[in-house]
């Protein structure tokens, strides 16, 4: 299977959809003629023409809510948001409009229409361009939060969400987009709302999603070594999350840890552990434990950077502590 | 922060400026950077302030290169977007300003904390993530504030510093302490929803704030005419009864008389104005940008003909300036930014606690 980057996995997801349905365009900042931001879209201008592949004016607000209502009208956009920061400026076209128009139409009216761009960490880009905010976007009722880690996972959840009938928030990272991996050339649709277990174990199950899913890899692959076997279960989705997934893989190994880059209150992963208590509590043998990103907004200097979201070691300290060793 | 603003009065003692001489329309436009209005003779300020002008112009010169190359080396990281091309815009409007007058700015902000008197020492700190830096190492280079100078900092969200000026602006007239406030931007957050609201209600209650929108005709890789349907700027504050002037940026004393105007006008109670600032970068969008979107022609006209610092030198040999005075304040700013460096690489990092310090009050 080819070994390819994470945004050329969403590039061929985009360049495969798009010619399969003529409805889709893409628009956004520096989407067409500086080929993306991140180079996710590169070439896609010159393949589908200007009409398909639109450069907008920096007015978020305005070129998303464009996108919602040409989507309840027939069209299927795909909107980048050269950051999911910026995408702050228009969350009201995205939580009050893209979000309920089908409950408040009662059915009459949906937006089959696609978020997408990069959340979280950057390189020492500081408080306003670092923030991890599927939580902002799983909270309402109405969205779809998609959060690929690896670039088969972006690939295969992108076509999938070319497909839905509804608007789902996509979030990428800046530090994936060069993460390579195998992808299947062609037809590769993953279906939204499906948990993974990215490496199975039997002592502690370890649950992350997007770019954690790396600390804990590693986490797992030196714990293997002192005979601790971690299963890491990638949710690859955050709203709806798959329960089912996480509970089965608990009640295998009766331990849990959640491991995520958002800040703690009112996050993601505090849903994932009230469920993990409420279905699961007879199967537990420990408290679990939920990381998180320290909660301040991120700094500039990297060493204070570098101390802000969980690592591989947060991860392995936190697997013995559920085990009671170390 | 009423004791820390008090203090704004005070500028670096060498650098205080000089009183300056009235305006006069009287003379005729001439034609600038992209057709804009040129400097009015009439309205020259003094040659202190001319020759401060030139003294701020090379400094950020001289700044964005040096930090241009520590990027290179590692040693300034993020995103680092430098001024250089536009300092005429930033040092004509600060010195315009009186001193507890506030500017703002987006992220391209280092040369107008410099225009303003900020410590090239603190404001390279900063770039260099390190504690002496005027945000302790924690904003980096899009967030630079040194409000003792009443630089109220860098934003990174295109357009969102249009509404806090506007603020700045409400209080200057709820307090009648006859301040204003010159709010700079760049010429791709003219089209957000934050600076068309702000503009009405900064019309709507006749604040006093100057927006200036900084037109270097691209935002990031996109030329204007591609996101703007009007893109004669000047034009776009007229829907909201505000007087919109183009000023060409390349020259400082264009920037400086017309801001001076702008700012009498705010102080007289009459309301905001918008200046459309017609400029050009002579380096990429940042550091990471291959700048494919214009031609090598283009930027070596606009470096050829139109660079601030030359056109500066014009004015200051009308006024007998010579060649050697130049060139010792060239080498005396050279010398202030070579301090910054050693002084940034010297700095300590933040400490592992400085980590939860200042995300709230105590
Ligand atoms: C709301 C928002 N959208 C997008 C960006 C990414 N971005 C940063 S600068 C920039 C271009 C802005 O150009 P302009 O306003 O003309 O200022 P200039 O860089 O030319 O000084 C873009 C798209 C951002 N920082 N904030």
């Amino acid at each position: 299977m080819p070994v390819i980057q994470y945004r050329e996995a969403l590039n061929q997801a985009l360049r495969e959809e798009m010619s399969r349905d003529p409805n889709i365009f893409i628009m956004g900042e520096e989407v067409g003629a500086y080929d993306g931001a991140f180079k996710v879209t590169q070439g896609l201008m010159k393949e589908f023409g200007k009409e398909r592949v639109v450069d907008s004016p920096i007015s978020e607000l305005g070129f998303v809510g464009l996108g919602i209502g040409a989507s309840m009208v027939g069209l299927r956009p795909v909107i980048e948001v050269m950051t999911w920061n910026f995408a702050i400026l228009a969350m009201d076209q995205i939580v009050n409009n893209a979000a309920k128009v089908r409950y408040m139409s009662g059915g009459q009216l949906h937006c089959p229409i696609v978020f997408r761009g990069p959340t979280g960490a950057g390189t020492q880009l500081s408080s306003q361009h670092s923030q991890m905010l599927e939580a902002q976007y799983a909270y309402f009722p109405g969205l779809k939060v998609v959060t690929p880690g690896t670039p088969r996972d972006a690939k295969g959840l992108l076509k999938a969400a070319l497909r839905e009938q509804d608007p789902v928030v996509f979030m990428e990272s800046e530090l994936l987009y060069s993460v390579k991996g195998e992808v299947e050339t062609g037809e590769l649709v993953i279906p939204i709302g499906q948990a993974e277990v990215k490496r199975p174990g039997e002592h502690v199950t370890v649950v992350c999603w997007h770019r954690m899913i790396y600390p804990a890899l590693e986490a797992a692959t030196k714990l293997a070594q002192e005979g601790i076997e971690v299963e890491v279960v990638d949710m690859r989705t955050v709203r709806p999350l798959d329960l089912p997934t996480v509970l089965a893989s608990v009640r295998k190994t009766n331990r849990c840890v959640v491991v995520e880059e958002a800040w703690p209150i009112a996050s993601v992963g505090s849903s994932i552990v009230d469920a993990v208590q409420r279905e699961a509590f007879d199967d537990l043998d420990a408290p679990v434990i939920r990381l998180n990103a320290k909660d301040v907004p991120m700094p500039y200097n990297k060493k204070l950077e570098g101390m802000y979201a969980p690592t591989a070691d947060d991860v392995a300290a936190a697997v013995k502590k559920v085990l009671y060793i170390g | 922060m009423a004791a820390r603003v008090r203090k704004a009065a005070q500028t670096r003692p060498r650098e205080r400026p000089v009183a300056v001489s009235k305006t006069s329309s009287a003379v005729s436009p001439k034609s600038g950077a992209n057709g804009a209005v040129t400097s009015k003779e009439a309205a020259a300020p003094s040659k202190d302030v001319q020759l401060l002008m030139y003294r701020r112009m090379a400094l950020i010169r001289r700044f964005e290169e040096r930090a241009g190359q520590s990027y290179g080396q590692g040693k300034i990281a993020g995103f680092c977007h430098l001024y250089i091309g536009q300092e005429a815009v930033g040092v004509g409007a600060a010195l315009a300003c009186a001193a507890t007058d506030y500017t703002i700015d987006g992220y391209r902000e280092h040369g107008h904390a410099l225009a303003r008197g900020a410590d090239p020492k603190r404001v390279m700190a900063e770039l260099y993530g390190r504690k002496p830096g005027y945000a302790k190492g924690k904003g980096g280079s899009m967030h630079i504030f040194d409000v003792e100078h009443r630089f109220m900092g860098g934003y990174g969200i295109v357009g969102g510093q249009i509404p806090l000026a506007t603020g700045f602006g409400w209080a200057s007239r709820y307090k009648r302490d006859g301040t204003a406030t010159v709010c700079f931007f760049g010429d791709a957050a003219i089209n957000q929803g934050a600076y068309h609201e702000s503009l009405n209600m900064a019309s709507l209650w006749k604040l006093p704030v100057v927006y200036v929108v900084e037109n270097n005709l691209y935002g990031m890789g996109t030329p204007i005419a591609v996101s703007n349907a009007i893109t004669d700027f000047s034009k776009r504050s007229g829907d909201y009864g505000i007087p919109g002037e183009a000023v060409d940026g390349m020259d400082a004393l264009a920037m400086y008389d017309a801001t001076q105007r702008a700012l009498a006008r705010a102080k007289r109670g009459e309301g905001p104005t918008l200046l459309e600032a017609r400029c050009y970068r002579f380096r990429g969008h940042s550091m990471a940008d291959p700048q494919t979107y214009r031609t090598k022609e283009e930027v070596e006209d606009y470096r050829t003909h139109k660079d601030p610092l030359n056109i500066m030198k014009g004015h200051l040999a009308k006024l007998g300036v010579g060649d050697a005075e130049l060139e010792k304040i060239q080498s005396e700013v050279n010398a202030e930014v070579d301090e910054a460096l050693k002084f940034s690489d010297q700095a300590a990092e933040p400490e592992g606690q400085d980590l939860y310090e200042d995300v709230l009050g105590h």
